[in-house]
């Protein structure tokens, strides 16, 4: 590998290469509010489906997971909560360990939605922030106050996915990355006893 | 005419203040949150943790149990009340005319409809919800940074805006103008509120204290960017993280670092 790209010319390939993905990577972003809404909307639907299903334990930690892995953009995420350890993973690793995540946050996550029966989430609104859409939800619980949910939504995966949810301008990918990290940590930074981690958490 | 003495107070607590804000460390840009006392917070954290296990969790829990839940309200409801004047001054410094009226309305029809606080019907029968303040957002509102993180014992996640703000709400409560011993009634009534908000959020505070790696951590952040969001409203998503662009960014660190360019 490195005699490979000791040849100057190569390595200028190379370098075009690499700019020309980059450049591409920015352009192929086209995504409209209505299209982002749209996205929101099933997930709403669905997630309102689950909540109000009568559904426990399980079962419903099981939904959650369905509309989480159809909807977001689960490698990106994965990747991301993992951080720059990611890189050096196997292929392998990073499957085992995406898995073990989806199955945590649904878990993690359901707990707290188990709460919500009888409430309803509406989206109301979208705007453009930076190079995603931002779509806006009020969950209103029943003798509770409302609160806003906020998707962010990209298309830089190829489709439209959410890749950050925020509740009440807390983020879930911000806490996670911090968590992941801090039992990153705890497991002398080996990923397969952070993916067993993973597993019985949440 | 025990209020002179309290308004004397604030009065000499205001330049002292602006010196000490001043101080304020700056905010990190995209986002991040400063903490250069982390060691001493985390100090903190561990009191607040240990304070919590012996004492808030299991009294919260039988303060739950045995106490029905309308009257609990009734209690926490009357804390609140007890807070509508401080509201209503910092709406007033904040030049928002509107929530001030609005408080102000509240403040009146719970406290006489609604017998002394203990009831909202402001909230249930008028659509007017509560819409609390204090002089930690007054201070956003006139453009001081947040400052550091602190997490102070007792009190909990704050910074340095936010603790010159609690230390103010303290110091001047406007119902002290009212009757002599407003603030002690204040700091009275809000211990039952304390305990009901320990108990109704038992499992999310929990689920924080308890159930995470790094329940610091987690705190902190669940603070700052709450905070934020309540003060700026609509921008919060600014500080969105980008996964893609930081996700590439990584990817091509690797390659570059590989390469050797």
């Amino acid at each position: 590998m490195m005699n490979l790209i000791s040849d100057p010319t190569r390595r200028r390939v190379l370098k075009g290469a690499l700019a020309a993905a980059c450049v591409a990577g920015t352009p192929a972003f086209a995504l409209s509010e209505g299209e982002a809404t749209k996205l929101i909307n099933s997930v709403v639907g669905d997630i309102n489906k689950a909540i109000n299903s009568g559904k426990t334990g399980n079962a419903l930690y099981r939904d959650f997971e369905g509309i989480f892995k159809r909807y977001a953009d689960v490698p990106t995420i994965a990747r991301s909560v993992l951080g720059p350890p990611a890189r050096s993973a196997s292929k392998s690793q990073l499957n085992a360990f995406t898995a073990a995540f989806t199955g945590y946050l649904a878990r993690k996550y359901g707990k707290r939605f188990r709460d919500f029966k009888g409430s309803k989430i509406e989206v109301t609104g979208a705007r453009k922030v930076k190079s995603f859409q931002e779509v806006r939800a009020t969950a209103k619980l029943r003798g509770q106050s409302p609160f806003t949910v906020a998707f962010m939504v990209s298309d830089r995966s190829g489709r439209d996915k959410f890749f950050d949810l925020l509740i009440e301008g807390i983020s879930l990918l911000k806490a996670e990355r911090s968590e992941v990290g801090a039992m990153l940590d705890r497991a002398g930074g080996n990923i397969d006893k952070l993916v067993a981690d993973l597993k019985k958490q949440g | 005419m025990t209020c002179l003495p309290k308004f004397n107070r604030f009065a000499l607590i205001l330049p002292v203040l602006f010196i000490g804000l001043s101080a304020c460390s700056p905010a990190p840009e995209g986002g991040g949150i400063n903490d250069p006392y982390e060691n001493l917070n985390r100090a903190s954290h561990g009191i607040n943790k240990g304070a919590d296990q012996v004492f808030f969790r299991p009294v919260s829990g039988a303060y739950g149990a045995v106490t029905p839940a309308p009257v609990r309200r009734g209690l926490s409801n009357v804390a609140s009340n007890l807070n509508e004047p401080r509201s209503f001054m910092n709406h007033l410094a904040q030049g928002d005319l509107d929530d001030a009226g609005h408080t102000f309305v509240r403040f009146l029809l719970n406290s006489t409809l609604g017998v002394l606080g203990l009831f909202d019907p402001a909230t249930g029968d008028f659509g007017l919800e509560e819409r609390s303040t204090g002089f930690g957002d007054t201070l956003a509102v006139w453009g001081t940074p947040e400052g550091a993180y602190q997490e102070l014992p007792l009190f909990g996640p704050s910074n340095e805006r936010d603790t010159v703000g609690r230390i103010v709400d303290i110091a001047t409560n406007p119902l002290s103008v009212l009757a002599g011993d407003g603030p002690e009634i204040a700091a009275a009534t809000s211990f039952p509120s304390v305990l009901n908000s320990r108990y109704e959020l038992g499992d999310t505070v929990d689920g924080i204290l308890y159930d995470s790696a790094d329940s610091y951590a987690q705190l902190r952040l669940f603070y700052t960017e709450n905070r934020r969001f309540e003060l700026g409203g609509q921008s919060s998503a600014e500080n969105a993280f980008d996964p893609y662009e930081n996700l590439y960014e990584e990817v091509y660190e690797g390659l570059y670092d590989e390469l050797d360019f």
